[in-house]
């Protein structure tokens, strides 16, 4: 192997610089699109074990639209497709006009396409708490609203944060694809050392280091939090 | 605004046609490659020899751990290094799905391979079978039975994932797609094709692996 090793080029002005920008964009592009997924997610979840066919029939179509068409794919259908379907003044502002184009569009296709991913989560929640919480919900009188409100999704959630947890690592291995249409995020700007200096060992290694830190750093973290919340007789792994 | 021609699919269905063979070839290689390599992880997991399993526990954490774009940038950067030669784009991006699916596999395989009661791999050693063959006659074939369904929607997923190589401009069915949009400047017509190209493929596999869900439960 011919290599001429050069560590330093890591530390050195302009490319330390571009690896923290980079994680920049990646924690943002992460964190926003976990927001959309995470609300509307929960949102179909409840749809999905709802008493309302309708409501039922529409998270399942949801689920089923977004899950079967490969990220990249939906990606470039809200970049290149979804302005062209408007009208033409709300196309312009899409194209142009919006704030960082290409970074909403990718916050937005990554948020929507994991929401069908959080979906399927909360509905195996909801399915773990078991039907016997719901009708007695409703046998003392709580509205259907109600019974999710205050029984099922607060227990629901207990059961799924370590699910929950990797769907949330997984975004953020996800947001890499939002290089594709020109986000300059953590990968990009790997990438982008490796071509500007050829020291690509150095670089993919630092983003690597960089990828695995911020993981192992949020499991951690999610362990800790499911045990402080795990239920009582169940078989999480804090329940004592 | 909405006058879509697809004519455009049609007049260039051959190349459209060599890129999907490029995606079933790879996605079928990297299943194969994924569920040896994953099966070899996972026994090294279970056979509780002490180095090795942390070593293959470390590498199922450490590959999960990363985004598959940044694999397949590794290997593509790698692969021409250690060999000394350049190699097409295709050596390189298949030893980054197998390594990187692997990972995923071995979770499952080892799922599988623990969901066989352990009264089987003792029997299997009492009438004599060498822990190798136990595992090979006995416990494998029954893992493999139990876990059919969720290998096969990793494998949906893989062929979802296999788009990715788009980075390293591989040509398989959305790049093929991807170059025809940009020639021809039909990119609506195109990307809502590939779009619904993958929907159907992933759609009808995954209601094959619901049936066969329901007819091995029962």
């Amino acid at each position: 192997m011919n290599y001429n090793w050069d560590w330093g080029v890591l530390l050195r002005d302009p490319y330390l610089g571009w690896i923290i920008e980079g994680l920049g964009w990646t924690l943002a592009i992460s964190l926003l699109a976990w927001i959309i997924a995470f609300s509307l997610g929960s949102a179909l979840g409840v749809f999905r074990t709802a008493s309302s066919p309708v409501l039922r029939a529409l998270a399942t179509t949801y689920v089923e639209i977004f899950r079967n068409i490969p990220l990249l794919v939906q990606l470039f259908l809200w970049y290149f497709v979804f302005p062209e379907l408007l009208p033409e003044d709300w196309s312009r502002w899409v194209k142009r006009d919006m704030p960082f184009p290409a970074l909403t569009t990718a916050v937005v296709a990554i948020g929507l396409y994991t929401a069908s991913r959080v979906c399927e989560q909360v509905r195996s929640g909801i399915e773990a708490v078991g039907p016997g919480q719901r009708q007695a919900g409703r046998a003392i009188g709580m509205t259907e609203v109600q019974v999710y409100r205050y029984i099922l999704l607060p227990n629901a959630y207990r059961i799924i944060i370590p699910p929950l947890t990797s769907e949330f690592l997984t975004i953020f291995k996800q947001s890499s694809l939002a290089l594709t249409i020109g986000v300059v995020e953590l990968t990009a700007m790997t990438r982008q050392i490796e071509e500007y200096t050829f020291q690509g060992f150095e670089a993919f290694t630092a983003a690597t280091i960089v990828y695995s830190l911020v993981t192992f750093t949020v499991m951690a973290i999610m362990r800790q939090v499911d045990r402080r919340t795990a239920l009582p007789g169940t078989f999480s792994k804090g329940a004592a | 605004m909405f006058d879509l021609d697809f004519s455009v699919i049609p007049a260039n269905s051959s190349l459209l046609w060599e890129g999907m063979k490029m995606t079933f070839l790879l996605t079928g290689l990297a299943i194969v490659g994924g569920i040896v390599l994953g099966t070899f992880l996972a026994l090294l997991r279970i056979a509780k020899v002490p180095v090795l399993a942390q070593i293959a526990a470390a590498y199922v954490n450490f590959f999960r751990s990363l985004p598959l774009i940044l694999v397949i940038f590794w290997l593509f950067f790698l692969v021409p290094l250690i060999l000394g030669r350049p190699v097409g784009a295709f050596s390189s991006v298949l030893v980054a799905f197998i390594m990187f699916e692997a990972a995923y596999y071995s979770e499952i395989i080892r799922a599988g391979i623990n969901s066989v009661r352990p009264g089987q791999l003792a029997a299997a050693r009492a009438i004599g079978l060498t822990y190798g063959q136990s595992m090979r006659y006995i416990v494998l074939p029954q893992a493999f039975r139990a876990m059919t369904p969720i290998l096969l929607t990793q494998a949906i997923i893989l062929f979802q994932d296999t788009s990715l190589v788009y980075v390293v401009g591989l040509r398989d069915f959305l790049v093929s797609a991807e170059i025809v949009a940009n020639r021809d400047q039909k990119l609506v017509e195109m990307f809502l094709f590939v779009a619904v190209v993958y929907f159907t493929f992933c759609f009808v596999a995954s209601m094959g692996v619901r049936f066969l869900q329901k007819r091995l439960a029962t």
